[in-house]
């Protein structure tokens, strides 16, 4: 623990994973509240009125947590990545600049309106704050993506005498092919964790005898959103994501897919090891010609593998990312699986009597996070040994003014917060579940 | 360019001071001026739906500074590393205190909230005046413009300072005190009833205070930095900033005792945000001075941005802030008055 750069890539893999685990559920609840207010106008179902104020409080606690995780974030480009920032502020300053300008001050006025002014807004008016709330959050998440774009793609960049970039065209930087792709995929990701969230408690209502109105129109709510989500995520998104990958990281996606020897007609690994030093699967399990089929359409195509590239440019970490990657793709084919079971019963009208699909429903609320997370971590681990894609490497970016026990001091602080903040988190969580979303709708408006 | 770029990062930090700094200032009047239960959610009322917003212009102009001067940005931010996290954990206590609050309704769990509130107020507030007094004072930057800060290391703002030394602990009990008075004033105006009263008590009984600290800190700055005259010396309509920083200290005496609450805020705000002005004025066109060789301090034509994309930001920023003003005045607006003690709702 003595290496900087070992430190500082912690501190910001750590701090920026645990805040991932707010918005990714604030985001897809935001879009499912909405869902549910428009319903409660459209039906006048008290019901639906009842079940959005419910997952209005659960996101208000989520809401924070990741208010203050984030901030954290927005300092870490300065204190820890100080000389990533002096290189590229003229350019990524610029979308996480508008992020502040557009989206939270979007976010934080209707936030206290949507949380607290149902009755003060009237159903149309808290309608539209919610609207708000969640405009506000979808575009804080697309200047956040739009960042990272330009990190894994950059474009619409000139470079200064002093080796610092500036914008060429914001457009250029907005509009970058990657930014939209990593944005639905991302997005939709958020929406699959909303929804099973939703399903589950709804299962957990069901199954325990409570609240079960409600508890139905979660499970219903749910499992279409995270059937449409998950679907979503494979094709088109995934899918696109993916090609697009091949194109532009060629060694990012030989790396994913553990491919070391470029081949025609290569295979698509299901499971097994790679062992980096023999350049080798071990137990594999894969699928002849899969790989070449997926990237280009035909089964006979050359898929460039390691051996194409200079090793000071191949992913610092293979194994982890092939890890990262495989976890987020079988969870993912998984949750097709689970929604699509849930989905055909409840179109029959038998999901409420099967009882282990609900079991189903209610534990595998965790695994979206893990995907999401997964996910995040084959893009970011993916990208090494660069910051900005071919341009800036890892090991030029972070504070050299900073000594590797300035960061681990700072590191532990935040290990032990955010211990404490998960405590507080859960707790309150599990109060409000326990409450039940029927409870006194007008006495739940008070305080702060 | 560069100097467009500098005044709207200076308005950034003023609209932080004056906004947040009330809800700041009211946190440490929390547990003092507060007594009972229902006049503690009364002031968490008084700021609850306003604060996060409030906090939001520090966030936005942390992300101004990073487009518009990377190098500062950079600089500052790993400089004072050890504050700027600390001031994260800080806000973290202060978020979960005002927000946890009014979810756990159990009293032993309300006395830990208030107190985390209250304590990390007063902890952000020194943190930040001491924050300007290091800017003010300048810091050991090399010739690569970098530099790190301890916490403290002799007390003594010398070549090779730390965060904390006699001058930056003298700025942050001015601003303890100047943001108290700002929260106080910011509360009486949102309150009535015993609350109301403390509140403005506590005022009368701060301002002497505040009168001799911000009498006294001006020329311990000009003894701390001469150079900081410079611009007052070439510029003299420079001096219309002190007579507004009086101004704004009179202004809260007079419509203190004279009772009109929000002519005494409103004082208040034009207190801080002269003060925070002729720094600003003091500075320019230096953005961060070095404590040692001259050469190597930080200013508006080696920190900037390219040309081309502060032009280009000058658009969407401006059309961005317009919105933003929007919603600060439809917000305030749609919870004017007062709040009453024990009162479920907001407003």
């Amino acid at each position: 623990m003595d290496d900087a750069l070992f430190v500082h890539r912690i501190h910001f893999a750590f701090t920026v994973t645990y805040h991932y685990l707010f918005p990714q559920l604030t985001m897809g609840l935001a879009l499912l509240i909405v869902a549910l207010k428009t319903l409660a106008l459209k039906t006048r179902n008290p019901a639906y009125d009842d079940a959005a104020r419910f997952w209005t409080r659960i996101f208000g606690i989520n809401f924070l947590a990741g208010v203050v995780t984030g901030i954290p974030m927005e300092f870490q480009f300065g204190t820890n990545w100080a000389r990533f920032s002096q290189l590229t502020g003229g350019v990524i300053g610029e979308p996480l600049a508008m992020e502040g300008v557009f989206s939270f001050f979007l976010e934080s006025t209707f936030l206290g309106m949507f949380l607290f002014g149902e009755k003060r807004l009237g159903r149309i008016g808290h309608w539209w704050a919610g609207f708000l709330v969640f405009t506000g959050s979808w575009l804080s998440g697309f200047f956040i993506v739009a960042t990272d774009a330009w990190m894994q793609h950059p474009t619409a960049y000139s470079r200064l005498p002093d080796g610092s970039f500036q914008v060429t065209s914001l457009w250029g930087v907005l509009a970058n092919p990657w930014a939209w792709l990593q944005y639905i995929h991302t997005m939709s990701g958020a929406v699959v964790t909303g929804a099973f969230v939703m399903a589950a408690v709804g299962a957990f209502y069901v199954l325990s005898g409570r609240h079960d109105e409600c508890g139905r129109i979660f499970v219903r709510c749910g499992v279409i959103a995270g059937l449409i989500a998950s679907a979503f995520q494979i094709f088109p998104s995934g899918d696109l994501h993916g090609r697009y990958m091949a194109q532009q990281q060629p060694a990012t996606t030989a790396a994913m897919e553990a491919l070391f020897h470029s081949q025609a007609g290569a295979p698509m690994v299901i499971m097994g090891q790679p062992d980096v030093e023999r350049q080798r699967i071990d137990n594999p399990i894969a699928v002849n010609n899969a790989l070449s089929f997926l990237i280009y359409g035909t089964t006979k195509a050359q898929v460039a593998g390691l051996d194409r590239f200079p090793k000071q440019d191949w992913p610092t970490n293979i194994p982890l990312l092939y890890f990262s990657y495989h976890v987020m793709a079988g969870l993912g084919t998984m949750f097709v699986a689970l929604m699509l079971t849930a989905g055909l019963l409840l179109w029959r009208g038998s999901l409420f009597r099967t009882r282990w699909v609900l079991w189903c429903l209610m534990l595998s609320f965790p695994f979206p996070y893990i995907a999401n997370t997964a996910g995040w971590m084959t893009a970011e681990i993916g990208r090494q040994p660069w910051l900005v894609y071919g341009l800036v490497r890892t090991a030029d970016g972070f504070s050299s003014n900073i000594s590797a026990a300035n960061g681990l001091f700072t590191l532990l602080g935040y290990m032990g917060l955010y211990a404490l903040l998960s405590a507080f988190v859960l707790f309150l969580l599990y109060r409000q579940i326990e409450k039940g979303p029927e409870s006194e709708p007008a006495a739940m408006e008070g305080g702060a | 360019m560069e100097t467009v770029w500098f005044v709207l990062v200076a308005l950034m930090l003023v609209g932080y001071a004056v906004f947040d700094g009330f809800d700041l200032g009211a946190g440490v009047l929390h547990l003092i001026a507060a007594r009972t239960d229902a006049e503690r959610r009364q002031l968490i009322e008084s700021i609850g739906p306003v604060w996060d917003g409030n906090e939001v212009w520090l966030l936005a102009a942390g992300g101004t500074l990073f487009y518009a001067f990377p190098l500062l940005y950079a600089s500052s931010f790993s400089g004072f590393y050890l504050p700027l996290h600390m001031v994260v954990w800080l806000l973290l206590f202060r978020a979960i205190g005002i927000e946890f609050r009014t979810r756990l309704d159990t009293r032993v769990w309300c006395d830990f909230f208030d107190g985390a509130f209250s304590i990390a107020s007063i902890l952000l507030i020194v943190v930040f005046g001491a924050a300007l007094g290091n800017v003010m004072r300048g810091v050991p930057l090399g010739a690569d413009h970098y530099f790190f800060a301890p916490l403290w290391t002799n007390f003594q703002p010398g070549a090779e300072p730390g965060v904390l030394d006699w001058y930056t602990v003298l700025c942050g009990v001015v601003t303890l005190v100047a943001t108290t008075v700002h929260g106080a004033l910011y509360v009486a105006m949102k309150t009535e009833g015993p609350l109301n009263a403390r509140m403005r008590s506590a005022v009368q009984a701060l301002w002497p205070v505040l009168l001799v600290l911000s009498a006294v800190a001006v020329p311990v700055t000009v003894f701390v930095r001469p150079q900081l005259l410079d611009n007052y010396r070439a510029v003299a309509a420079g001096w219309l900033i002190p007579i507004l920083v009086a101004a704004g200290l009179a202004g809260i005496f007079y419509f203190t005792r004279a009772r009109q609450e929000r002519n005494a805020f409103l004082s208040s705000c034009l207190y801080i945000a002269a003060t925070l002005g002729g720094a600003a004025f003091a500075l320019y066109p230096t953005l961060l001075p070095s404590s040692g060789n001259p050469a190597n301090a930080i200013d508006i034509r080696n920190a900037a941005a390219g040309s081309v994309s502060l032009s280009a930001g000058l658009v969407w920023w401006g059309a961005g802030m317009a919105i933003a003003c929007g919603y600060v005045i439809v917000v305030y607006s749609m919870f004017k008055g007062k709040v009453h003690a024990g009162y479920g709702e907001h407003g």
